[in-house]
Protein backbone atom coordinates (compact mmCIF):
# COMPACT_ATOMS: atom_id res chain seq x y z
CA UNK A 1 0.00 0.00 0.00
CA UNK A 2 1.73 2.70 -1.00
CA UNK A 3 1.33 6.46 -2.57
CA UNK A 4 3.75 8.32 -5.02
CA UNK A 5 2.90 11.31 -5.87
CA UNK A 6 5.07 13.40 -8.48
CA UNK A 7 3.43 16.89 -9.39
CA UNK A 8 3.74 20.52 -10.08
CA UNK A 9 0.74 23.35 -10.61
CA UNK A 10 1.21 26.77 -10.88
CA UNK A 11 -0.99 28.28 -8.03
CA UNK A 12 -1.28 32.43 -7.01
CA UNK A 13 2.26 34.04 -6.84
CA UNK A 14 3.94 30.23 -7.10
CA UNK A 15 4.85 27.23 -8.49
CA UNK A 16 3.75 24.09 -6.06
CA UNK A 17 5.59 21.24 -6.30
CA UNK A 18 4.93 18.25 -4.88
CA UNK A 19 7.01 14.32 -4.62
CA UNK A 20 6.51 12.12 -2.27
CA UNK A 21 5.83 8.50 -1.53
CA UNK A 22 3.82 7.60 1.44
CA UNK A 23 3.27 4.01 2.98
CA UNK A 24 0.87 2.82 5.04
CA UNK A 25 0.87 5.18 7.93
CA UNK A 26 -0.39 8.19 9.39
CA UNK A 27 2.00 11.04 6.97
CA UNK A 28 1.52 14.87 7.83
CA UNK A 29 1.60 17.58 6.39
CA UNK A 30 2.74 20.92 8.41
CA UNK A 31 2.65 23.96 6.40
CA UNK A 32 1.12 27.90 6.99
CA UNK A 33 -2.02 28.36 5.40
CA UNK A 34 -1.73 29.26 1.57
CA UNK A 35 1.97 27.07 1.24
CA UNK A 36 -0.68 24.36 -1.13
CA UNK A 37 -0.97 22.04 1.03
CA UNK A 38 -4.85 21.51 0.60
CA UNK A 39 -3.75 21.44 -3.02
CA UNK A 40 -2.03 18.87 -2.94
CA UNK A 41 -4.94 16.88 -1.22
CA UNK A 42 -7.19 17.99 -3.93
CA UNK A 43 -4.91 16.54 -6.65
CA UNK A 44 -4.69 13.67 -5.03
CA UNK A 45 -8.49 13.47 -4.78
CA UNK A 46 -9.22 14.49 -8.11
CA UNK A 47 -10.47 17.89 -7.48
CA UNK A 48 -8.23 19.47 -8.81
CA UNK A 49 -6.32 18.77 -11.80
CA UNK A 50 -2.07 19.20 -11.50
CA UNK A 51 -0.44 21.00 -14.40
CA UNK A 52 1.88 18.13 -15.39
CA UNK A 53 3.34 15.26 -13.30
CA UNK A 54 1.85 11.65 -12.25
CA UNK A 55 -0.20 10.36 -9.18
CA UNK A 56 0.17 6.42 -8.16
CA UNK A 57 -2.02 4.31 -5.39
CA UNK A 58 -0.61 1.23 -5.28
CA UNK A 59 0.01 0.31 -8.83
CA UNK A 60 -3.01 2.25 -10.14
CA UNK A 61 -2.62 5.39 -12.23
CA UNK A 62 -4.56 8.07 -10.64
CA UNK A 63 -2.86 10.69 -13.24
CA UNK A 64 -0.49 10.65 -15.52
CA UNK A 65 0.14 14.15 -17.38
CA UNK A 66 1.90 12.07 -20.22
CA UNK A 67 -0.33 9.30 -20.68
CA UNK A 68 -2.89 11.85 -20.72
CA UNK A 69 -4.43 9.60 -17.46
CA UNK A 70 -6.78 11.93 -14.98
CA UNK A 71 -9.60 9.42 -13.04
CA UNK A 72 -12.40 10.92 -12.21
CA UNK A 73 -12.69 11.31 -8.20
CA UNK A 74 -15.30 8.80 -8.30
CA UNK A 75 -13.04 6.23 -9.37
CA UNK A 76 -10.32 6.99 -7.28
CA UNK A 77 -11.25 5.52 -3.97
CA UNK A 78 -9.67 8.36 -2.15
CA UNK A 79 -11.59 9.98 0.80
CA UNK A 80 -11.27 13.43 1.37
CA UNK A 81 -12.13 14.95 4.89
CA UNK A 82 -13.25 18.79 4.09
CA UNK A 83 -11.84 21.06 7.21
CA UNK A 84 -16.07 22.11 7.93
CA UNK A 85 -16.86 18.21 6.91
CA UNK A 86 -19.09 19.16 3.74
CA UNK A 87 -21.93 17.24 5.20
CA UNK A 88 -25.17 17.22 3.21
CA UNK A 89 -26.78 19.90 4.98
CA UNK A 90 -30.65 18.58 4.11
CA UNK A 91 -29.82 14.69 4.66
CA UNK A 92 -29.90 13.45 7.93
CA UNK A 93 -27.02 11.37 9.46
CA UNK A 94 -27.99 7.98 7.83
CA UNK A 95 -28.39 9.38 4.91
CA UNK A 96 -25.46 11.21 4.88
CA UNK A 97 -23.33 8.28 5.62
CA UNK A 98 -25.24 6.14 2.96
CA UNK A 99 -24.91 8.62 0.48
CA UNK A 100 -21.29 7.22 -0.61
CA UNK A 101 -22.83 3.33 -0.48
CA UNK A 102 -24.53 2.76 -4.13
CA UNK A 103 -28.04 2.26 -5.05
CA UNK A 104 -28.43 -0.20 -2.44
CA UNK A 105 -26.77 1.00 1.08
CA UNK A 106 -25.83 -2.02 3.37
CA UNK A 107 -28.13 -0.92 6.33
CA UNK A 108 -26.20 -3.66 8.68
CA UNK A 109 -22.79 -1.75 7.35
CA UNK A 110 -24.53 1.30 8.00
CA UNK A 111 -25.54 0.19 11.70
CA UNK A 112 -22.33 -1.17 12.39
CA UNK A 113 -20.65 2.94 11.31
CA UNK A 114 -23.18 4.17 13.46
CA UNK A 115 -22.18 1.98 16.53
CA UNK A 116 -18.55 2.83 15.71
CA UNK A 117 -18.97 6.13 15.54
CA UNK A 118 -20.81 6.80 18.50
CA UNK A 119 -24.22 8.09 16.62
CA UNK A 120 -26.77 6.02 18.15
CA UNK A 121 -29.92 8.27 18.97
CA UNK A 122 -29.09 10.84 16.14
CA UNK A 123 -29.54 8.54 13.08
CA UNK A 124 -32.53 11.31 12.57
CA UNK A 125 -30.60 14.50 12.87
CA UNK A 126 -29.87 16.70 10.00
CA UNK A 127 -26.35 18.60 10.25
CA UNK A 128 -27.21 21.48 11.56
CA UNK A 129 -28.39 20.04 15.06
CA UNK A 130 -25.02 18.32 15.57
CA UNK A 131 -22.19 19.56 17.63
CA UNK A 132 -18.47 19.92 15.71
CA UNK A 133 -17.53 16.79 17.11
CA UNK A 134 -20.61 15.08 16.16
CA UNK A 135 -20.10 16.06 13.00
CA UNK A 136 -16.70 15.06 12.45
CA UNK A 137 -17.79 11.66 13.11
CA UNK A 138 -20.62 11.91 10.78
CA UNK A 139 -17.94 12.93 8.13
CA UNK A 140 -15.52 10.22 9.54
CA UNK A 141 -18.06 7.47 8.92
CA UNK A 142 -19.47 8.75 6.15
CA UNK A 143 -15.92 8.71 4.24
CA UNK A 144 -15.32 5.17 5.55
CA UNK A 145 -18.66 3.74 4.14
CA UNK A 146 -17.41 4.79 0.60
CA UNK A 147 -14.28 2.33 1.43
CA UNK A 148 -11.57 4.80 0.62
CA UNK A 149 -8.29 2.93 -0.29
CA UNK A 150 -6.12 6.21 0.76
CA UNK A 151 -7.53 8.94 3.63
CA UNK A 152 -6.96 12.24 2.97
CA UNK A 153 -7.63 14.71 6.00
CA UNK A 154 -7.69 18.55 5.61
CA UNK A 155 -7.62 20.74 8.84
CA UNK A 156 -9.99 18.38 10.66
CA UNK A 157 -9.65 19.84 14.04
CA UNK A 158 -9.69 23.25 12.87
CA UNK A 159 -13.73 23.85 12.97
CA UNK A 160 -13.84 22.60 16.90
CA UNK A 161 -13.45 24.05 19.98
CA UNK A 162 -9.93 23.73 21.95
CA UNK A 163 -11.53 22.32 24.73
CA UNK A 164 -12.42 18.99 23.72
CA UNK A 165 -10.25 18.51 20.80
CA UNK A 166 -7.59 16.52 22.32
CA UNK A 167 -10.36 13.73 23.06
CA UNK A 168 -11.20 13.87 19.71
CA UNK A 169 -7.85 13.75 18.44
CA UNK A 170 -7.81 10.35 20.16
CA UNK A 171 -10.71 8.88 18.89
CA UNK A 172 -9.59 9.86 15.63
CA UNK A 173 -6.46 8.01 16.20
CA UNK A 174 -8.14 5.22 17.47
CA UNK A 175 -10.32 5.27 14.42
CA UNK A 176 -7.93 5.72 11.30
CA UNK A 177 -5.62 2.81 13.31
CA UNK A 178 -8.64 0.75 12.73
CA UNK A 179 -9.44 1.59 9.45
CA UNK A 180 -6.06 0.28 8.53
CA UNK A 181 -4.97 2.15 5.41
CA UNK A 182 -2.58 5.20 4.67
CA UNK A 183 -3.37 8.36 5.57
CA UNK A 184 -2.23 11.91 4.78
CA UNK A 185 -2.87 14.48 7.48
CA UNK A 186 -2.80 18.21 6.18
CA UNK A 187 -2.94 20.76 9.07
CA UNK A 188 -0.84 23.80 10.59
CA UNK A 189 -1.14 22.52 13.89
CA UNK A 190 2.12 21.33 15.31
CA UNK A 191 0.29 19.62 18.47
CA UNK A 192 -1.96 17.76 16.34
CA UNK A 193 0.66 16.51 14.11
CA UNK A 194 2.80 15.35 16.95
CA UNK A 195 -0.17 13.54 18.62
CA UNK A 196 -1.45 12.04 15.29
CA UNK A 197 1.40 11.31 12.79
CA UNK A 198 3.93 8.65 12.60
CA UNK A 199 6.01 10.40 9.52
CA UNK A 200 5.90 14.64 9.04
CA UNK A 201 6.87 16.84 6.17
CA UNK A 202 6.35 20.61 5.86
CA UNK A 203 5.64 22.85 2.92
CA UNK A 204 6.60 25.95 2.44
CA UNK A 205 5.30 27.97 -0.88
CA UNK A 206 4.51 25.07 -2.85
CA UNK A 207 7.60 23.20 -1.71
CA UNK A 208 7.91 20.03 0.53
CA UNK A 209 11.29 20.97 2.41
CA UNK A 210 11.85 17.87 4.35
CA UNK A 211 10.24 14.20 5.30
CA UNK A 212 11.34 12.35 8.45
CA UNK A 213 9.94 10.12 11.30
CA UNK A 214 7.78 12.50 13.66
CA UNK A 215 10.70 12.44 16.65
CA UNK A 216 13.30 13.40 13.96
CA UNK A 217 11.17 16.55 12.96
CA UNK A 218 10.74 17.81 15.95
CA UNK A 219 13.75 17.32 17.82
CA UNK A 220 15.92 18.19 14.94
CA UNK A 221 14.44 20.68 12.77
CA UNK A 222 16.70 20.65 9.38
CA UNK A 223 15.25 23.87 7.66
CA UNK A 224 14.06 27.72 8.39
CA UNK A 225 10.68 26.39 7.61
CA UNK A 226 10.77 23.23 9.77
CA UNK A 227 11.80 24.95 12.80
CA UNK A 228 9.30 27.33 12.46
CA UNK A 229 6.31 24.81 11.94
CA UNK A 230 7.76 22.44 14.75
CA UNK A 231 7.32 25.42 17.12
CA UNK A 232 11.01 27.45 17.35
CA UNK A 233 10.32 30.90 18.47
CA UNK A 234 13.57 32.31 18.12
CA UNK A 235 15.71 32.32 14.41
CA UNK A 236 18.70 34.18 13.42
CA UNK A 237 20.65 34.38 9.83
CA UNK A 238 23.72 32.67 10.42
CA UNK A 239 27.48 33.19 9.21
CA UNK A 240 29.48 30.21 9.35
CA UNK A 241 32.72 31.29 10.64
CA UNK A 242 34.51 28.05 10.83
CA UNK A 243 33.38 24.51 11.38
CA UNK A 244 32.92 24.83 14.89
CA UNK A 245 31.53 28.37 15.17
CA UNK A 246 29.30 30.65 13.78
CA UNK A 247 27.89 33.92 14.20
CA UNK A 248 23.92 35.07 14.78
CA UNK A 249 23.74 37.84 12.95
CA UNK A 250 20.43 39.21 14.16
CA UNK A 251 20.87 38.62 17.69
CA UNK A 252 25.02 39.87 17.79
CA UNK A 253 26.06 36.63 19.03
CA UNK A 254 28.64 34.28 18.55
CA UNK A 255 27.88 30.32 18.93
CA UNK A 256 30.58 27.45 19.31
CA UNK A 257 29.36 23.64 18.52
CA UNK A 258 32.07 21.30 19.38
CA UNK A 259 30.33 18.27 19.06
CA UNK A 260 28.94 18.90 15.18
CA UNK A 261 30.76 20.25 12.35
CA UNK A 262 29.07 23.35 10.72
CA UNK A 263 28.03 22.72 7.27
CA UNK A 264 28.27 25.01 4.10
CA UNK A 265 24.90 25.25 3.92
CA UNK A 266 24.12 26.26 6.78
CA UNK A 267 21.97 29.98 6.64
CA UNK A 268 20.27 30.21 10.32
CA UNK A 269 20.46 28.66 13.54
CA UNK A 270 17.09 28.21 15.40
CA UNK A 271 17.06 28.25 19.74
CA UNK A 272 13.68 27.25 21.52
CA UNK A 273 12.54 29.44 24.19
CA UNK A 274 11.99 27.15 26.53
CA UNK A 275 15.87 25.34 26.39
CA UNK A 276 17.38 28.70 27.29
CA UNK A 277 18.38 28.67 31.02
CA UNK A 278 19.25 30.71 33.80
CA UNK A 279 21.90 29.04 35.21
CA UNK A 280 25.33 30.35 35.60
CA UNK A 281 28.38 28.15 34.85
CA UNK A 282 31.26 30.05 34.78
CA UNK A 283 33.49 30.52 31.38
CA UNK A 284 30.67 28.80 29.18
CA UNK A 285 30.25 30.05 25.86
CA UNK A 286 27.00 30.65 24.21
CA UNK A 287 25.66 33.36 26.15
CA UNK A 288 22.80 35.50 25.70
CA UNK A 289 23.35 39.01 26.89
CA UNK A 290 19.96 40.31 28.19
CA UNK A 291 20.63 43.85 28.16
CA UNK A 292 16.76 44.91 27.08
CA UNK A 293 13.85 43.07 28.19
CA UNK A 294 10.21 43.00 28.23
CA UNK A 295 7.81 40.74 30.59
CA UNK A 296 4.47 39.08 29.27
CA UNK A 297 2.70 37.07 31.29
CA UNK A 298 0.69 33.73 30.38
CA UNK A 299 -1.88 30.99 32.32
CA UNK A 300 1.40 29.07 32.94
CA UNK A 301 4.30 30.57 32.10
CA UNK A 302 6.43 33.78 31.97
CA UNK A 303 7.79 35.19 28.59
CA UNK A 304 10.75 36.89 28.73
CA UNK A 305 11.73 39.14 25.27
CA UNK A 306 15.13 40.09 25.32
CA UNK A 307 17.77 41.33 23.29
CA UNK A 308 21.49 42.86 23.27
CA UNK A 309 21.16 46.37 22.14
CA UNK A 310 18.80 48.15 20.05
CA UNK A 311 20.56 46.84 16.38
CA UNK A 312 19.50 43.45 17.40
CA UNK A 313 16.43 41.56 17.17
CA UNK A 314 14.64 40.20 19.99
CA UNK A 315 14.67 36.93 21.38
CA UNK A 316 12.24 35.15 23.39
CA UNK A 317 12.35 32.93 26.29
CA UNK A 318 10.02 31.27 28.24
CA UNK A 319 9.31 29.61 31.85
CA UNK A 320 7.33 27.78 33.52
CA UNK A 321 6.18 29.89 36.69
CA UNK A 322 7.19 26.77 39.02
CA UNK A 323 10.49 27.61 38.35
CA UNK A 324 10.88 31.30 37.98
CA UNK A 325 9.59 34.81 39.18
CA UNK A 326 9.94 38.37 37.97
CA UNK A 327 10.87 38.90 42.04
CA UNK A 328 13.93 37.02 41.33
CA UNK A 329 15.35 39.26 38.78
CA UNK A 330 16.03 39.23 35.31
CA UNK A 331 19.25 37.82 34.66
CA UNK A 332 22.32 39.27 33.39
CA UNK A 333 22.87 36.78 31.12
CA UNK A 334 21.09 33.24 29.80
CA UNK A 335 22.63 30.18 28.62
CA UNK A 336 21.98 27.79 26.38
CA UNK A 337 23.48 23.81 25.50
CA UNK A 338 25.22 23.64 22.98
CA UNK A 339 23.48 20.53 21.59
CA UNK A 340 20.20 22.51 21.59
CA UNK A 341 21.55 24.98 18.78
CA UNK A 342 19.38 24.13 15.66
CA UNK A 343 21.56 24.69 12.49
CA UNK A 344 19.56 25.40 9.86
CA UNK A 345 19.65 25.54 5.72
CA UNK A 346 17.06 27.67 4.17
CA UNK A 347 15.44 24.67 1.93
CA UNK B 1 -78.23 35.50 -5.12
CA UNK B 2 -80.68 33.99 -7.89
CA UNK B 3 -78.53 36.56 -10.33
CA UNK B 4 -75.38 35.41 -8.76
CA UNK B 5 -76.28 31.38 -8.82
CA UNK B 6 -77.34 32.38 -12.37
CA UNK B 7 -74.22 33.96 -13.62
CA UNK B 8 -72.11 31.20 -12.24
CA UNK B 9 -74.23 28.90 -13.88
CA UNK B 10 -74.17 30.94 -17.23
CA UNK B 11 -70.55 31.14 -17.26
CA UNK B 12 -67.86 29.40 -19.89
CA UNK B 13 -65.09 28.24 -17.22
CA UNK B 14 -63.23 26.95 -20.22
CA UNK B 15 -60.88 30.14 -19.41
CA UNK B 16 -59.96 28.92 -16.04
CA UNK B 17 -59.39 25.49 -17.32
CA UNK B 18 -57.38 26.57 -20.66
CA UNK B 19 -55.12 29.09 -17.92
CA UNK B 20 -54.37 26.14 -15.41
CA UNK B 21 -53.60 23.88 -17.78
CA UNK B 22 -52.03 26.15 -19.61
CA UNK B 23 -49.62 27.46 -16.40
CA UNK B 24 -48.69 23.44 -15.61
CA UNK B 25 -47.27 22.59 -18.58
CA UNK B 26 -45.35 25.88 -19.25
CA UNK B 27 -44.43 25.43 -15.59
CA UNK B 28 -43.26 22.10 -15.89
CA UNK B 29 -41.06 22.79 -19.51
CA UNK B 30 -39.43 26.58 -17.30
CA UNK B 31 -38.26 23.97 -14.67
CA UNK B 32 -36.46 21.55 -16.61
CA UNK B 33 -35.26 23.83 -19.67
CA UNK B 34 -34.36 26.50 -16.75
CA UNK B 35 -32.07 24.11 -14.91
CA UNK B 36 -30.81 22.84 -18.17
CA UNK B 37 -30.10 26.15 -19.12
CA UNK B 38 -28.71 27.61 -16.13
CA UNK B 39 -26.37 24.47 -15.82
CA UNK B 40 -25.23 25.12 -19.10
CA UNK B 41 -24.30 28.61 -18.88
CA UNK B 42 -22.52 28.17 -15.65
CA UNK B 43 -19.82 25.87 -17.17
CA UNK B 44 -19.41 28.57 -20.44
CA UNK B 45 -16.27 30.69 -20.27
CA UNK B 46 -16.88 34.48 -18.60
CA UNK B 47 -17.35 36.05 -22.93
CA UNK B 48 -19.84 33.29 -23.78
CA UNK B 49 -22.04 33.17 -20.66
CA UNK B 50 -21.98 37.14 -20.88
CA UNK B 51 -23.73 36.48 -24.26
CA UNK B 52 -25.73 33.56 -24.30
CA UNK B 53 -27.16 35.01 -20.50
CA UNK B 54 -28.11 38.51 -22.48
CA UNK B 55 -29.96 36.05 -25.39
CA UNK B 56 -31.92 33.39 -22.50
CA UNK B 57 -32.78 36.73 -20.42
CA UNK B 58 -34.56 38.78 -23.59
CA UNK B 59 -38.11 37.18 -23.01
CA UNK B 60 -38.10 38.88 -19.81
CA UNK B 61 -36.96 42.48 -21.01
CA UNK B 62 -38.93 42.14 -24.07
CA UNK B 63 -42.30 43.47 -23.91
CA UNK B 64 -44.51 40.12 -24.69
CA UNK B 65 -46.28 41.78 -27.80
CA UNK B 66 -42.46 41.25 -29.55
CA UNK B 67 -41.91 38.70 -28.42
CA UNK B 68 -45.40 37.23 -29.79
CA UNK B 69 -44.08 39.24 -32.88
CA UNK B 70 -40.98 37.28 -33.17
CA UNK B 71 -43.25 33.92 -31.98
CA UNK B 72 -45.25 34.32 -35.16
CA UNK B 73 -42.34 35.41 -37.29
CA UNK B 74 -40.77 31.33 -36.32
CA UNK B 75 -43.85 29.73 -36.49
CA UNK B 76 -46.31 30.76 -38.96
CA UNK B 77 -47.43 28.98 -41.70
CA UNK B 78 -46.75 30.73 -44.45
CA UNK B 79 -42.95 31.01 -43.19
CA UNK B 80 -40.43 28.06 -43.97
CA UNK B 81 -39.46 26.98 -40.57
CA UNK B 82 -43.31 27.29 -39.77
CA UNK B 83 -44.40 25.64 -42.78
CA UNK B 84 -41.89 23.02 -42.47
CA UNK B 85 -43.04 21.93 -39.12
CA UNK B 86 -46.77 21.79 -40.04
CA UNK B 87 -45.37 19.54 -42.93
CA UNK B 88 -43.17 17.35 -42.07
CA UNK B 89 -44.60 17.12 -38.87
CA UNK B 90 -48.23 18.21 -38.76
CA UNK B 91 -47.25 20.72 -35.60
CA UNK B 92 -48.78 23.88 -35.89
CA UNK B 93 -48.66 26.25 -33.02
CA UNK B 94 -50.50 29.39 -34.43
CA UNK B 95 -53.68 29.79 -33.20
CA UNK B 96 -53.54 26.26 -30.98
CA UNK B 97 -52.77 25.48 -27.99
CA UNK B 98 -49.54 24.37 -28.54
CA UNK B 99 -48.96 28.07 -29.14
CA UNK B 100 -50.27 28.73 -25.47
CA UNK B 101 -48.07 26.55 -24.11
CA UNK B 102 -45.10 27.62 -26.23
CA UNK B 103 -45.65 31.64 -25.48
CA UNK B 104 -46.40 30.56 -21.99
CA UNK B 105 -43.44 29.04 -22.01
CA UNK B 106 -40.85 31.18 -23.62
CA UNK B 107 -42.03 34.29 -21.32
CA UNK B 108 -41.73 32.14 -17.68
CA UNK B 109 -38.55 30.65 -18.81
CA UNK B 110 -36.32 33.58 -17.80
CA UNK B 111 -37.50 33.48 -14.31
CA UNK B 112 -36.54 29.88 -13.89
CA UNK B 113 -33.38 30.14 -15.32
CA UNK B 114 -32.22 33.10 -13.26
CA UNK B 115 -33.75 32.09 -10.10
CA UNK B 116 -32.09 29.02 -10.67
CA UNK B 117 -28.53 29.73 -12.02
CA UNK B 118 -27.91 32.60 -8.64
CA UNK B 119 -29.19 29.31 -6.47
CA UNK B 120 -26.76 27.14 -7.95
CA UNK B 121 -23.76 29.49 -8.14
CA UNK B 122 -24.51 29.83 -4.17
CA UNK B 123 -24.50 26.06 -3.52
CA UNK B 124 -20.82 24.89 -1.26
CA UNK B 125 -18.56 23.44 -4.08
CA UNK B 126 -17.17 21.55 -0.93
CA UNK B 127 -20.50 19.54 -1.27
CA UNK B 128 -20.35 18.75 -4.41
CA UNK B 129 -16.25 17.53 -4.18
CA UNK B 130 -17.66 15.41 -0.98
CA UNK B 131 -20.18 13.71 -3.24
CA UNK B 132 -17.47 12.95 -5.91
CA UNK B 133 -15.14 11.58 -3.54
CA UNK B 134 -17.97 9.67 -2.38
CA UNK B 135 -18.30 7.81 -5.43
CA UNK B 136 -21.59 10.00 -5.97
CA UNK B 137 -22.62 9.86 -10.22
CA UNK B 138 -22.59 13.52 -11.22
CA UNK B 139 -26.16 12.67 -11.75
CA UNK B 140 -27.61 11.50 -8.76
CA UNK B 141 -25.27 14.45 -7.00
CA UNK B 142 -27.31 16.89 -9.31
CA UNK B 143 -30.09 15.99 -7.99
CA UNK B 144 -29.65 14.91 -4.46
CA UNK B 145 -27.09 16.91 -4.00
CA UNK B 146 -27.12 20.51 -6.11
CA UNK B 147 -31.34 20.83 -5.89
CA UNK B 148 -31.67 20.10 -2.64
CA UNK B 149 -28.95 22.71 -1.51
CA UNK B 150 -30.41 24.71 -4.37
CA UNK B 151 -34.31 24.59 -2.83
CA UNK B 152 -35.29 27.60 -1.81
CA UNK B 153 -34.10 29.41 -4.98
CA UNK B 154 -35.77 26.78 -7.15
CA UNK B 155 -38.95 26.82 -5.49
CA UNK B 156 -39.13 30.67 -5.82
CA UNK B 157 -37.88 30.41 -9.73
CA UNK B 158 -40.91 27.92 -10.11
CA UNK B 159 -43.78 29.46 -8.50
CA UNK B 160 -42.75 33.10 -10.15
CA UNK B 161 -42.54 30.73 -13.52
CA UNK B 162 -45.90 29.28 -12.99
CA UNK B 163 -47.36 32.55 -12.03
CA UNK B 164 -45.89 34.54 -15.01
CA UNK B 165 -47.49 31.62 -16.93
CA UNK B 166 -50.59 31.78 -15.79
CA UNK B 167 -51.08 35.24 -16.33
CA UNK B 168 -49.58 35.52 -20.01
CA UNK B 169 -51.30 37.82 -21.90
CA UNK B 170 -49.26 39.39 -24.52
CA UNK B 171 -47.48 36.97 -26.42
CA UNK B 172 -50.51 34.52 -25.79
CA UNK B 173 -52.41 36.95 -28.15
CA UNK B 174 -50.30 37.31 -30.80
CA UNK B 175 -49.42 33.64 -31.59
CA UNK B 176 -52.01 31.51 -30.19
CA UNK B 177 -55.45 33.74 -30.58
CA UNK B 178 -58.21 34.15 -28.39
CA UNK B 179 -60.30 31.69 -29.36
CA UNK B 180 -62.76 30.63 -26.75
CA UNK B 181 -62.50 27.17 -25.71
CA UNK B 182 -59.44 26.52 -27.21
CA UNK B 183 -57.24 29.13 -26.72
CA UNK B 184 -58.68 31.63 -25.12
CA UNK B 185 -57.21 32.10 -21.63
CA UNK B 186 -58.58 33.94 -18.24
CA UNK B 187 -56.48 37.30 -19.47
CA UNK B 188 -57.49 37.27 -22.91
CA UNK B 189 -61.24 36.38 -21.76
CA UNK B 190 -60.76 39.70 -18.90
CA UNK B 191 -59.46 42.05 -22.06
CA UNK B 192 -62.03 40.61 -24.34
CA UNK B 193 -65.34 41.46 -22.55
CA UNK B 194 -64.08 44.87 -21.17
CA UNK B 195 -64.23 46.06 -24.48
CA UNK B 196 -67.77 44.48 -24.67
CA UNK B 197 -68.02 46.90 -21.30
CA UNK B 198 -69.22 43.31 -19.27
CA UNK B 199 -67.68 44.56 -16.25
CA UNK B 200 -69.34 41.87 -14.49
CA UNK B 201 -67.57 38.96 -15.80
CA UNK B 202 -64.29 40.69 -16.08
CA UNK B 203 -64.78 41.08 -12.34
CA UNK B 204 -65.42 37.74 -11.59
CA UNK B 205 -62.13 36.40 -13.41
CA UNK B 206 -59.89 39.37 -12.11
CA UNK B 207 -61.07 38.42 -8.68
CA UNK B 208 -60.20 34.47 -9.60
CA UNK B 209 -56.99 35.54 -10.88
CA UNK B 210 -56.07 37.32 -7.77
CA UNK B 211 -56.90 34.44 -5.57
CA UNK B 212 -55.23 31.50 -7.64
CA UNK B 213 -52.14 33.67 -7.37
CA UNK B 214 -52.55 35.09 -4.01
CA UNK B 215 -53.21 31.10 -2.61
CA UNK B 216 -50.18 29.80 -4.82
CA UNK B 217 -47.72 32.70 -3.37
CA UNK B 218 -49.15 31.71 0.25
CA UNK B 219 -48.90 28.04 -0.05
CA UNK B 220 -45.77 28.38 -1.77
CA UNK B 221 -44.33 30.51 1.38
CA UNK B 222 -45.68 28.31 4.26
CA UNK B 223 -43.68 25.32 2.16
CA UNK B 224 -40.92 27.26 2.07
CA UNK B 225 -40.95 28.25 5.68
CA UNK B 226 -40.90 24.71 7.38
CA UNK B 227 -37.11 24.71 5.73
CA UNK B 228 -36.62 28.26 7.20
CA UNK B 229 -36.93 27.29 10.85
CA UNK B 230 -34.08 28.61 11.98
CA UNK B 231 -33.96 32.09 9.76
CA UNK B 232 -32.85 35.14 12.13
CA UNK B 233 -34.66 38.25 11.42
CA UNK B 234 -32.73 41.20 10.93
Amino acid sequence: MALEVDITKKLDGFFMHMQFRAEQEIFAILGASGCGKSMTLKCIAGIEKPDEGRIVLDGKVLFDSEKKINLPPQKRKVGYMFQDYALFPHMNVVQNIEAGMGKRPDRSRTESLIRQFQLEGLEKKIPGQLSGGQKQRVAMARMLAAEPELILLDEPFSALDTYLKWQLEQEMYKHLKEAGKPVIFVSHNRDEVYRLCDTVSCMNRGKMEVMEPLKEFFQNPKTRTAAILSGCKNISAAERVDAHTLRAVDWGVTLHVKEREIADDIRAVGIRAHFLATVERPGEENVFPVNESEIWEDPFEWNISFRKNAECSWLQWKIAKTDWSPEMGIPKELYLKEEDILLLTDS
Amino acid sequence: MQEILDFLQSLDWSPLVISIKTGIVATILSFFFGIFAARAVMKLRPGARAVIDGFLTLPMILPPTVAGFFLLLIFSLRRPFGAALYENFGIKAVQTWLGCILAATIIAFPLMYRNTRAAFEQVDTNLIYAARTLGMSEWKIFWKVVIPSAGPGVLSGTVLAFARALGEYGATSMLAGNIPGKTGTVSQKIAMVIQDGDYKTAGFWSVVVLLVGFLTMTAMNLLGNRRKKNQKQW
